[in-house]
Parts: structure tokens; C-alpha cells; sequence
């Protein structure tokens, strides 16, 4: 059936099963492949977007449950976070085989729009549902606090 | 990973002989045409320098091609900073690309085929990709000087610039196509390494901005050409096993389902779209025929290894009467180890692109060893390794999983590309997407293993024998890649890091067995390292205890004829503060390994929470690995590679019930994460040695160095992984 959804600011509508996941909308139907399949059960967090601001697992959200909701991808994050997120990695080069940094990306620019001061409790919390195969937590932790630095400037 | 093949290639380099017996293996049986194509040839193209290793574009990017696969280690960015350098182009115009599929110019020099593994990526190219760019360098000059009407030896380039005091300048972009009629130098003159520029220096990954924005076309995942369709496989349950009957109907009738296709190892279904054939899967009816199938559990597996470390095996070194000089010792310490199938667990799952048009074929893939998926596919598709062209893609992980012997994603991939081609389907590009599950029930694991140690001491403690039984499934004994590499006889492969030891035993005796078991297993990022390095460095760490000495101290005394392992331990103690009390409630270990040519020392500092767990704290790593080529690059594998091996030490295991798999995703393969994560120093050895592994060589010395520091607390080895098992997680 016919679905509307926003993402991204635009209005997209798709031809879509409303019980499919949107991380398979957003990849094969719209071809926003920024957010990654890693494991489809919601427990690695490389499908990270943002509903409403919210980080959300896309692969266990149905595309029809998002009537009215904004949402936002690696390819459409902006703003003073997001930038600051984006810097940071790119100056401490965090990612290693970067198949989960879109979902970390999306996962610390919520945190840091919620919390622009995190401690590292803070990160602990919010990244813990972020899995990173090539460990590079220790990395994400410092560009995390980077990123807030750079909010403060 | 592959560094096995180090061994047998340094004696005897493989012809092509042994190659395609080593290929033919591959595919049961077959005997493949190996058609290798020319090696590439200097060609001026419009405006554009085009050298096998580095093209130079009239837009003046400088591309460099990495003939390695990058799957994260950051090859690519390495092999970029050696050409930059001898180039002297500038760090903002550099650019890498994956070379294609050409063993004759490609090939990984310490294995003869094209491939990645072994941490052997720096080592094999150090001296290629800094000639690559030394001649590229040349042709640019002699170029200049022509037009110019100047001398080459007034000329300077740096950062980009080509210069002569004349006045004259312009960038290598500009002379890239005058360039490209130069005679290529056979042996253009190399940077001494005062004048390095970048090598050494820590200059950003090429790779980073990519990752960063989610860029498309990156990932064989996101490969998604116009009329794609995506296939998954219902292959066996248990391993071994092969469909007797199925039943498609249900499947078919999802919506975007396109054909539901027998291949010989499962079912594919064949989709529009990759949520259609995930779904569409699930409402397969196959009955499966489990007659050659293992069907046994892990456990059963793990009391046969141990039964097999009790009785002799196969030689592997073999100093003298071993059990005559236990006899005579004063005391034998015992030890019996046990470790775990594990699973490499990439973020990116398996996958793998084909498109076949009945005589050509094109690949898409994150491809390890070029050479063997670039035969496989020529032998399953029927047609001459000139007609099949692999493009490799950036993987999202590896650690191992995507080099294997067997090249199975792309056996597979083409088995269907064949099929859908026989079910009369119009040719269209197929992609096979693995799903979690699939990825990690699907084997190819670090096998477990079994280790029976017997230590001898005299009155005073010293050491008098060690014997060493260790039984696992062989990785190479039984594939393609056994005529080649094992010797004798012996997979060393097994015991890297235990029987080439050099702590200074006066007698030690290694047998190896070898279990048969159908579940596939693969090097896993350390390979053998993975088990015997916790082995040696938890006994050894007995051993002081026994003694009465230092762990520290009592291994300098053990290693005193190798002095590299001696700086880094040396090293590794002062960053830590070795010498100085833990702080309160806390404790530290400490492992000092080779691998891969390089060494490694990590003092980990832990601490228990209330419930008993254990918390690391804190890792203070020190890394002699020769040149280093980007000081950060070696920090970010070290810090991952004790990250990696960290979370397989704590709570990672695959177990098998009744020959099925338990461990499917990361609910129950819980895998590190953020909290679970040290602070971590990495301090890097200075060195003119030639560069050495480093993808891997962080990974042994954690497991140890954290047994340690729980022995530190309760004066007892975990001997049986994970640490789950002992109730410390």
C-alpha cells in the first residue's frame, strides 16, 4: 500500500507492506543506504536514526507506524550537534571499518542534543546499544567529549 | 590470518602449478583453466599518468591502488602514505581506490596470489608502493625538465608542486599526461628516511570522510545498480547437512518474491528487494538430509579434544625424553585449557554481488583473496578467468571471516548466477545478503581447542621440561590450502606462538591432534595466537608464582636472547607503573606476545564490581612493529585489537546443541561494548626495522594479560573460557 513518510525534511511516499521494516524502506525503496543491516533484532544499533529527534532502531520500526513523524538519517543530520559529531570523528579518525559510524553518529548527536555536557556515565548509557566490532569505543568516548567541546565554542 | 602462507612461500615461492592445485581443491575437484591475464601495462591515458599502483588525473587527484582489501586495519590509508611520500604529492589531493583482480601484478609478495591476511599488508608493500611512487615521481620530473627545457636535477617537487628556479612551476595534475611518455625508472631512487614526509607521521585516513556521512557505494551491502536483485540462502541447519525435499509455494507468493531457486548447498530466494526474500525465506518447508551432518553438541566436541590432548599426536617439535625428564623432575605443575568455537561477528554480515551474462561475469564484493574468489567464480560460471572481473569493495569487517580457502560467498553467489541463467531468468545483477543469523550460524569459526600442559621443576624452581598436547580442528588440513602449507605433516598454524617460543625451556615437546568434525572453521584475527598465546602467558605467569619471583622480572630472565620482546615488556611495565602499587581495589597482569614479526606487551589493571564481576580498567600496551608507517593508524588497531580480543575473553562463545547452533545473534553472542571498554595508552616502539603486522598483533596478549590480573587477586588461572563460565562476568 501507498505510505507517506517524512525524512529528511521532504515528503516521500512508498509502496510498501506497513508491518516492513523502515530500515529496508529507507535502503532498497529509497536508496539511503547511509543506514546499515547489522543485525535486524535491535541489538546493535548500526540502524540508528532519529524519530522526532529520538534515536530509534529502524530495523524493528514499522513503516507504518510513523504517520506524522520526522525522520532523520546520517544523510539529512544537521545542525550544531550533528556538525560537531561529524568534525570530531573526522579529527580523532574514530572509524576503523565504519560500518557502524552512521549509527554511532546518530546515537551520540542525540545524546549530545539532549545532554551537551556528557559525562562519561552519560556515554556509557546512551552508546551502549551502539555495537562497534572493531572496538572503537575508546575513540568514540573522546570524540564524544571533543564534539561537546566544540558545541561550547 | 593468512601469514601461513608466509612460511612455505619464503621457502619456496608457489609456481602456478601449485596454485592451481591448490585452487582446484576449491571447487571439489575441478580442474580449473588458470588463464592468467598480462600484467598491466603503462598506458598514457587522456592527460592521466596510469602506473599499476598510482594514477595521476589531469584534475591532479593522485590515486593509489590498494591491491589489499581495506576492511578497517587502514591499508588502504598506508599504502596511500607510501606512495605520497616518495611522490611528494600533497595529503589533500591523495585518494585510494581497490585494484582490480590481477595475481601478476596484484600479488600480496609474501603469498604469490593477490590477497590480505596475515597482517602482512605493510610488510609485502613497504618497498613496492614506495618504488610505485619514487618512479611515479621520476616520470613527472623528466617530463618537466623536457618542457621546460631545464635539468631534472634543478627540479624539486613537494607538496605537490613541481618547481624549478626559473620560476617555472605546476602541479603533477598538469604534467600527469606529458608524464605518461616518460620510460617508467626500473629502479627509481627511494627517500632516505630523514626525508620522509608523511611515513611516520600520522596523516588522516582517506577513508574517514566516507564513513562519516554514510556515503553510498561503499559497501558490497549498498551495492545497488539499477534492476538489482537481492537472494538469500536457507542453507543447512547443521553443519554438513543437504536438502532432501522442499516446498516452495508459500514463498513464492510474497510479494516481490521472483523465483525460488535449488542451489547445491540450499534453497535461494531471489527478491526484488532484500525484505521480501528475508521474509519469503521463512515460509520455506525443506526437509533436510542430516546423514553426513555433524550432529553432536559442543560439549561432547570439547571431552573428545580432551581426550585427545591425553595421548600422543603429531610431532610438532620435539626436543627429547620429555616424559623421562618430568619423571626426574622434582614437582609437574598440570594445566588443562579449554577455549570456544568464536565468531568473527563483522558488522557488515556476509555478502557478495554477480552479475553473469552467460559469458562474462562481474563481482562486487569485499573480496580478501582476490586470486581464489577470482578462480572460483571463472570455475563454477564455466568460463576463462580473462571473463571474470572482481571489483572490490570496502568491508565492513573481517577479522578473518572473509578469507577463506573455500571462497564460499562467491561459489555461492555464482552457483546462482548459473541457476537463474538455467531457470531461463534474463540476466540481472544479484547480490546474496547474509543475515545475522546466517553469518554467525554459518561456522567458519576459530576453532576450539583443547591444551594439556605438564611442567617440570627442580628443587630451586627452574623449569625442567614443558610439554605442550594441543587438539583443535585444523584450519588448512583438508583444504585446498594443506599441499601448500602444511610441512611435515604439522599444521604450525595451530601452535604459532607456543612451539616457536622463546622462553628459555631447556626441554619442550608439542604434539598436535587434529579433530574431524563437518563445522568449518577459519583463522580468526591472530589465528593460532588466539589460544596459545593465553596458554604460554598464563603458565609462564604460574611459573613466576612458583618461583617466587616478579612476573615481569622472572620474564626477562626467560627471554633474554630476544630483545625486542624484552624492550616492549620493559616498556609496556614503566608506562604502567609496574613498579609502583595498583591503586586500591585494583590489580594488574601482564603478557608479552609475538605475532606476525611483531611484539607486543599489555599490563591490564582490573577491578571487581560488588557482584564479584570483573571490570578492566585500564590497558598500558607497548608495540614494536618495525617502521611505524602512521603512529595513529597503529594505536587505533592496537586499541581495537585489545577491544576485540577483550570481548571474546569475557563472553564469547559458540556452543553447538545436538549440532545446532545456539549463539545466533548479538542477544547471545553479547559482544564488547562501550562500557565494557578500558582506557587504553598504546605506546609505539621507534625503529628502523622493517615494518611488520599490526592488525592483529594487539589481540593475544589481553586474554593473558587480564587471567593474570584475576590471578593477582585470588591466586588462581581461569583455564576454561569465556570468563563467563567462572562466574567473573
Amino acid at each position: 500500500m501507498s505510505i507517506t513518510l517524512k525524512i529528511n525534511g521532504e515528503t516521500r511516499t512508498l509502496d510498501a507492506d506497513p508491518e516492513s521494516p523502515l530500515l529496508w524502506a529507507l535502503r532498497d525503496e529509497l536508496g539511503m543506504t547511509g543506514t546499515k543491516f547489522g543485525c535486524g533484532i535491535a541489538a546493535c544499533g548500526a540502524c540508528t536514526v532519529h524519530m522526532d529527534g529520538m534515536p530509534i532502531r529502524s530495523c524493528q520500526t514499522y513503516v507504518g507506524d510513523l504517520e506524522g513523524a520526522e525522520i532523520t538519517t546520517i544523510e539529512g543530520i544537521d545542525g550544531k550537534a550533528a556538525t560537531a559529531v561529524q568534525a570530531a570523528w573526522n579529527e580523532l579518525d574514530v572509524p576503523q571499518c565504519g560500518y557502524c559510524q552512521s549509527g554511532q553518529i546518530m546515537a551520540a548527536t542525540a545524546l549530545l542534543s539532549e545532554t551537551p555536557k556528557p559525562t562519561d556515565e552519560d556515554i556509557d548509557a546512551a552508546m551502549d546499544g551502539n555495537v562497534c566490532r572493531c572496538a572503537t569505543y575508546a575513540r568514540i568516548r573522546k570524540a564524544i567529549h571533543l564534539a561537546s567541546d566544540k558545541m561550547e565554542a | 590470518m593468512l601469514h601461513l602462507l608466509q612460511k612455505p612461500l619464503e621457502a619456496a615461492k608457489p609456481t602456478r602449478r601449485t596454485f592451481l592445485k591448490m585452487s582446484a581443491g576449491t571447487v571439489g575437484g575441478l580442474v580449473i583453466a588458470m588463464n592468467l591475464p598480462r600484467a598491466a601495462e603503462a598506458a598514457a591515458g587522456d592527460g592521466e599518468l596510469i602506473q599499476p599502483f598510482v594514477h595521476i588525473r589531469p584534475d591532479n587527484t593522485v590515486v593509489v591502488l590498494s591491491k589489499h582489501l581495506d576492511k578497517g586495519q587502514g591499508t588502504a590509508t598506508g599504502l596511500t602514505t607510501l606512495v605520497a611520500d616518495e611522490l611528494d604529492a600533497s595529503w589533500e589531493q591523495v585518494t585510494a581506490e581497490h585494484a582490480p583482480s590481477n595475481p601478476q601484478v596484484y600479488a600480496n609478495t609474501l603469498f604469490g596470489v593477490q590477497g590480505t591476511g596475515g597482517s602482512t599488508a605493510m610488510a609485502n608493500s613497504f618497498m613496492q608502493y614506495r618504488q610505485a611512487g619514487a618512479a611515479a615521481k621520476a616520470m613527472i620530473v623528466a617530463a618537466a625538465a623536457k618542457d621546460w627545457g631545464v635539468p631534472a636535477e634543478e627540479i624539486t617537487v613537494s607538496d605537490g608542486v613541481v618547481r624549478h628556479a626559473s620560476g617555472k612551476s605546476a602541479t603533477l595534475g598538469d604534467l600527469a599526461g606529458l608524464a605518461a611518455q616518460e620510460e617508467v625508472p626500473a629502479e627509481p631512487k627511494l627517500k632516505t628516511p630523514d626525508q620522509w614526509v608523511y611515513i611516520g607521521k600520522s596523516f588522516p585516513r582517506v577513508d574517514v570522510k566516507n564513513k562519516t556521512v554514510g556515503a553510498p557505494n561503499t559497501y558490497t551491502m549498498d551495492f545497488q545498480p539499477d534492476g538489482l536483485l537481492v537472494a538469500t540462502v536457507a542453507r543447512s541447519p547443521r553443519f554438513g547437512g543437504t536438502v532432501k525435499s522442499f516446498d516452495a509455494t508459500e514463498a513464492k507468493a510474497v510479494p516481490g518474491v521472483v523465483n525460488v531457486l535449488q542451489i547445491p548447498n540450499g534453497i535461494a530466494v531471489v527478491a526484488e528487494s532484500t525484505w521480501p526474500a528475508i521474509q519469503a525465506r521463512d515460509l520455506l518447508e525443506i526437509e533436510w538430509d542430516d546423514s553426513a551432518a555433524e550432529t553432536r553438541s559442543s560439549d561432547a566436541m570439547m571431552d573428545e579434544l580432551k581426550y585427545m590432548t591425553g595421548q600422543p599426536g603429531v610431532k610438532v617439535r620435539e626436543d627429547g625424553d620429555i616424559d623421562a625428564a618430568l619423571e626426574g623432575s622434582a614437582r609437574v605443575i598440570e594445566a588443562d585449557f579449554d577455549f570456544p568455537f568464536l565468531a568473527h561477528g563483522a558488522m557488515e554480515p556476509l555478502d557478495a554481488a554477480i552479475l553473469f551474462d552467460g559469458e562474462t561475469a562481474e563481482l562486487w564484493l569485499g573480496s580478501q583473496i582476490q586470486t581464489i574468489d577470482h578462480n572460483v567464480a571463472s570455475a563454477v560460471l564455466g568460463i576463462p578467468f580473462e571473463n571474470v572481473k572482481i571489483n572490490t569493495l570496502w568491508a565492513g569487517g573481517s577479522f578473518g571471516r572473509r578469507a577463506q580457502a573455500d571462497a564460499h560467498p562467491v561459489m555461492e553467489v555464482a552457483m546462482l548466477a548459473k541457476a537463474m541463467q538455467a531457470a531461463g531468468m534474463d540476466p540481472a545483477p544479484v547480490k546474496i545478503v547474509w543475515t545475522r543469523e546466517d553469518d554467525m550460524a554459518g561456522g567458519y569459526y576459530r576453532p576450539m581447542s583443547a591444551h594439556k600442559i605438564k611442567v617440570g621443576l627442580d628443587e630451586n624452581n627452574n623449569v625442567t621440561a614443558f610439554k605442550y598436547n594441543i587438539a583443535a580442528k585444523s584450519i588448512i588440513k583438508g583444504t585446498p590450502f594443506e599441499a601448500m602449507l602444511m610441512k611435515d605433516g604439522v599444521d604450525h598454524n595451530m601452535t604459532e606462538g607456543a612451539h616457536d617460543t622463546t622462553y628459555a625451556f631447556p626441554l619442550m615437546n608439542m604434539d598436535q591432534a587434529y579433530q574431524e568434525t563437518q563445522v568449518p572453521v577459519l583463522w580468526w584475527r591472530s589465528v593460532g595466537h588466539t589460544h596459545t598465546a593465553y596458554v604460554m602467558e598464563t603458565m609462564v605467569d604460574r611459573l613466576a608464582k612458583e618461583a617466587g619471583k616478579d612476573p615481569v622480572a622472572y620474564r626477562l630472565e626467560m627471554i633474554k636472547d630476544d630483545p625486542r620482546k624484552v624492550n616492549v615488556l620493559k616498556l609496556a611495565a614503566e608506562k604502567a607503573g609496574w613498579d609502583t602499587p595498583a591503586p586500591e581495589g585494583r590489580f594488574r597482569g601482564v603478557a608479552a606476545h609475538k605475532s606476525f614479526g611483531s611484539y607486543v606487551a599489555e599490563v591490564a589493571e582490573i577491578s571487581f564490581r560488588e557482584d564479584g564481576t570483573v571490570k578492566v580498567e585500564k590497558v598500558v600496551a607497548a608495540v614494536d612493529c618495525g617502521t611505524p608507517i602512521n603512529p595513529d593508524n597503529i594505536r587505533a588497531q592496537v586499541e581495537g585489537g585489545i577491544g576485540y580480543g577483550l570481548g571474546a575473553i569475557l563472553r564469547n562463545q559458540v556452543t553447538l546443541a545436538d549440532g545446532y547452533v545456539e549463539e545466533t545473534n548479538f542477544d547471545t553472542y553479547e559482544p564488547i561494548r562501550m562500557s565494557d571498554m578500558p582506557e587504553i595508552e598504546v605506546h609505539i616502539v621507534a625503529s628502523n626495522e622493517a615494518p611488520t603486522g599490526i592488525g592483529e598483533p594487539g589481540t593475544p596478549p589481553i586474554g593473558p594479560a587480564v587471567a593474570n590480573a584475576i590471578a593477582a587477586a585470588r591466586d588462581e588461572w581461569v583455564t576454561s573460557l569465556p570468563l563467563t563460565k567462572a562466574g567473573l562476568v
